[in-house]
């Protein structure tokens, strides 16, 4: 069997595997989400400021909130099984039409992030290594500690104070600019530029862990044996890096850009708060808040997935990058 | 010489200030001609790695350079010439190969794009020119199936095939002279054997210059013409390798080739009658574990020791030899048990350790001690070497006074100071580790030391220092010893008797001086038959 065929059958295996293990994921913050105290019906009859015991309880019998955990939880997993997510008695919506909604906003502020942090990490990191002890080198990793070092909700607001407020270059919050009815390219335009702020900020962290990483991967590669035994060759230093240090280099990086998507999600939720972006994290916040456990179980199970997948793309980016990986 | 290749004048190699010396390498003379192998024989840290990477320019600038002297090569000072032209060299007129061919290669790179990066550099052919070449070079260097090769990578090759690529690499333009930086050391005897026949045909053929770099006289005796001995940075002694083999003038180089041991066996020593470990035909496989949820199949069953049956007798030195992987480290740990065997029974004092559990195996535990290979990794660099040694004896039951009594004592034992006492290991030499660690084995007083290639990491002065060391304390303390090593030379000088080990089992065992005189297995044969220098006998 050939190589490109072992990771065909590798990524049909891992994608069975992960299906018992989102399930377990499931369950397990079914349980988890169900240690809070108080259920949605309290938190709807808090709203409404009057609600008698007996309404409660009727309330909790139609939600199907009076059962026994098992019960409940048994009913969660047979839908779940049939691709039905539940319905949000908060929204008054299905739940999968609730997350869909958010789902491509979170999606293109999380891919955009992880484009920037990862290129311009690897970028900078090479940058700084190649010229090792110049004041490139020294600005990089100054720039890194700091921007490592700054929390995220602050480096957001500084980002709306100064690009938004003082110099009205981007807008301060949203996804689009839904009162100018924009459409086709103008509506791309519309939400690139209200991408700006959020993808910086969120982005900036991460870079500077990447750049960081990237450049001590590279220094290290560059103290091995084969980086002399290709001087020894007569090749130019350029090629030393870009071809043979490089792609050595790279491996770390991408392994700790995989592990990191599921944090990532965990850093929207603050970015979304404060840009107001119309995402998934924003939607998970309100509906802790509103202890509307389907909802909340939905945006998990939709998270677990999108970690299973990006651990199974960079598994396999990584079999390519390094053929001494064996699928099998 | 009017036909010299390489003639390299009073050359220095300055070192950044605050190392151990100013000079790594101080006024070196050496020439080269065509057609010849100059050897440039030396321990750790004489200065003949540096040498070698200064013909190439690659010292690793700016810290170490060439602060003075000419490199002149074909009339070309090395020293002087530009970045540029000497990119031109490398590769194409004087090509190295190293002493480590798994790290000497790019691990994410065919074997076949590695060899294409030296003719896109130097010359201008096509891509299926270009591939056509690296094939033919594979074929050169007796590659099999070289068209499968050439899309390999590294790690899918021996260590063998690895440096033969390496070297097909490095002839791969024919150049004037080949630099070997100890290209054998990491390599198993017989693969060892091989490398230096194909390095000589080569040169043979193509009227190569080789310098090659050794710690190894068997080596040098059998290729060299010349040999220039370093030492400090110094060349203490040149001549034909007849001259300094035989007649050696300079005392550095008549100390280092005594230090060589003999390939003629020890006289045996009475056998006692009494046994004191038996290992009765124990196994032990690695692999086998099946995936996450069982799914696909298992992975494959090595059998690192296959039925392998052993007695030791009292006094006796048993050595166990054979070529990396044949299982013999796997072995020694499972006699000591480190390691639990699958299946057999190990017998000492007749009661079969096997079947004991942690805390019931304690007492045992100071019976059988062992002495790692390498001297650097075995010992905790935060623990103080009174620590290290008394720490065995207070487990066992010892009173810190007794234990502290029973460390200084052994310190003189191995011939240390008892300074050593308070010191942290990193600053003891190597061959001062080793001794800490022969102490810190008899400081249980084991009737058994399993000695794991204790001398394999050190020079050979020193390798000779803990040899005789060994069998200073044998004698005095009557221990039985079960020695692990791949050197035929330490063999026949250190063991009674010998287990020839492969792929996990036991070939041959017998008198040390019988397997020498008359290999019965054929695989004791070719070991024998590969041990380098063999027709020199000082």
């Amino acid at each position: 069997m050939n190589r490109s065929n072992k990771i065909l059958h590798y990524v049909a295996r891992r994608l069975m595997q992960g299906i018992p293990i989102i399930l377990a994921i499931v369950v397990m913050n079914f349980f988890l989400l169900n240690l809070a105290e108080g259920d949605a019906v309290d938190v709807l009859a808090g709203e409404a400021g009057s609600a008698t015991p007996e309404y409660m309880e009727k309330m909790r019998a139609k939600f199907g909130l009076d059962q026994p955990l098992p019960v409940q939880l048994a009913v969660y997993l047979k839908n779940v099984v049939q691709l039905d997510l539940g319905y949000s008695f908060r929204h008054e919506m299905p739940v999968h039409e609730l997350i869909f909604d958010r789902f491509g906003a979170t999606l293109l502020l999380m891919t955009s992030t992880i484009i920037i942090a990862v290129g311009f990490g690897i970028l900078l990191g090479l940058l700084a290594a190649v010229n090792l002890n110049t004041w490139k080198d020294a600005l990089i990793s100054v720039f890194a500690l700091i921007t490592y070092a700054t929390p995220l909700f602050w480096v957001g607001l500084m980002m709306i104070i100064v690009f938004s407020i003082k110099n009205d270059w981007f807008p301060t919050s949203g996804m689009e600019n839904s009162a100018a009815f924009y459409e086709g390219f103008d509506r791309v335009k519309d939400i690139a530029h209200h991408l700006v702020l959020p993808t910086i900020t969120l982005s900036l962290f991460y870079l500077a862990l990447y750049t960081r990483m990237m450049r001590a991967s590279m220094l290290e590669q560059y103290g091995q044996d084969y980086v002399v035994t290709a001087r020894a060759k007569g090749l130019s230093e350029r090629r030393i890096t870009f071809v043979h240090v490089l792609r050595n280099a790279l491996l770390p990086v991408v392994t700790m850009a995989g592990v990191q998507v599921g944090a990532l999600i965990g850093g929207s939720v603050i970015v979304e708060s404060v840009f107001a972006w119309p995402g998934l994290g924003m939607l998970a916040f309100e509906s802790l808040f509103a202890r509307d456990l389907n909802l909340l179980l939905g945006i998990f199970l939709l998270s677990s997935v999108l970690v299973v997948a990006v651990n199974l793309v960079v598994d396999v980016i990584y079999c390519i990058l390094d053929p001494r990986i064996e699928v099998n | 010489m009017t036909n010299s290749l390489l003639k390299i004048s009073n050359v220095d190699i300055s070192l950044p200030e605050g190392s151990e010396r100013l000079l790594a390498v101080e006024n070196l003379c050496i020439d080269l001609a065509p057609g010849e192998t100059l050897c440039i024989v030396g321990e750790s840290g004489s200065g003949k790695s540096l040498t070698a990477r200064a013909l190439m320019g690659l010292l690793p600038a700016p810290h170490v350079k060439v602060s003075q002297g000419q490199i002149d090569f074909c009339g070309e000072d090395l020293t002087k010439v530009t970045e540029r032209r000497l990119r031109e060299i490398r590769g194409s007129e004087i090509s190295m190969i190293f002493q480590e061919p798994m790290t000497a290669l790019n691990p994410v790179m065919t074997i076949g794009s590695q060899i294409d990066e030296i003719f896109r550099y130097h010359v201008s052919m096509s891509a299926a020119e270009r591939r056509e070449r690296a094939i033919q070079l594979l074929d050169d260097v007796q590659l099999p199936d070289p068209a499968q090769i050439v899309n390999s990578y590294p790690h899918e090759l021996s260590g063998g095939q690895r440096q033969r690529a390496m070297i097909a690499m490095a002839l791969a333009l024919e150049p004037k002279i080949l630099i070997a930086d100890e290209p054998t050391t990491a390599l198993d005897v017989t693969t060892q054997a091989q490398i230096l026949k194909l390095i000589s045909d080569m040169q043979a053929e193509h009227q190569t210059g080789v310098l090659f770099i050794t710690h190894d006289f068997g080596v040098v005796a059998d290729i060299a013409d010349r040999v220039a001995v370093m030492q400090y940075g110094h060349v203490v002694e040149t001549g034909t390798v007849d001259k300094v083999l035989n007649n050696p003038e300079h005392p550095y180089t008549q100390a280092l080739i005594s230090a060589v041991p003999s390939l003629l066996p020890r006289s045996a020593r009475a056998r006692s009658e009494e046994t004191v470990l038996e290992v009765k035909n124990v196994n032990k496989t690695f692999g086998g574990g099946s995936s996450f949820f069982k799914f696909g199949k298992p992975s494959r069953v090595v059998d690192a020791v296959k039925d392998v049956t052993i007695e030791l007798r009292r006094g006796e030195t048993l050595g166990v030899v054979g070529e990396s992987g044949s299982g013999k480290s796997t072995l020694a740990r499972c006699i000591i048990r480190l390691m639990d065997s699958d299946s057999g029974q190990i017998i000492l004092n007749e009661v079969n350790i096997c079947d004991l559990n942690r805390a019931e195996m304690r007492p045992w535990r100071a019976k059988i001690q062992m002495v790692f290979q390498d001297p650097f990794a075995s010992l905790n660099p935060r623990v103080k070497i009174g620590q290290i040694i008394r720490q065995g004896p207070i487990i066992q039951g010892a009173t810190q006074e007794e234990a502290e009594a029973r460390t200084l004592e052994l310190l003189e034992i191995v011939g240390l100071d008892e300074r050593a006492f308070n010191r942290y290991p990193h600053e003891f030499s190597g061959g001062q580790r080793q001794r800490i660690g022969i102490a810190r084995a008899l400081a249980l007083n084991p009737e058994i030391l399993v000695a794991d290639e204790p001398v394999s990491a050190l020079d050979v002065s020193i390798q000779a220092q803990i040899l005789s060391l060994l069998d200073e304390i044998r004698t005095k303390m009557n221990l039985s010893m079960v020695f692990i090593t791949h050197d035929l030379r330490v063999a026949a000088q250190v063991c009674d008797r010998l287990a020839v080990m492969r792929y996990g089992e036991i070939v041959e065992t017998g008198a040390t001086a019988d397997i020498f005189d008359s290999p019965q297995h054929s695989y004791t044969r070719d070991l024998l038959a590969a041990v380098p220098g063999q027709h020199w006998e000082r």
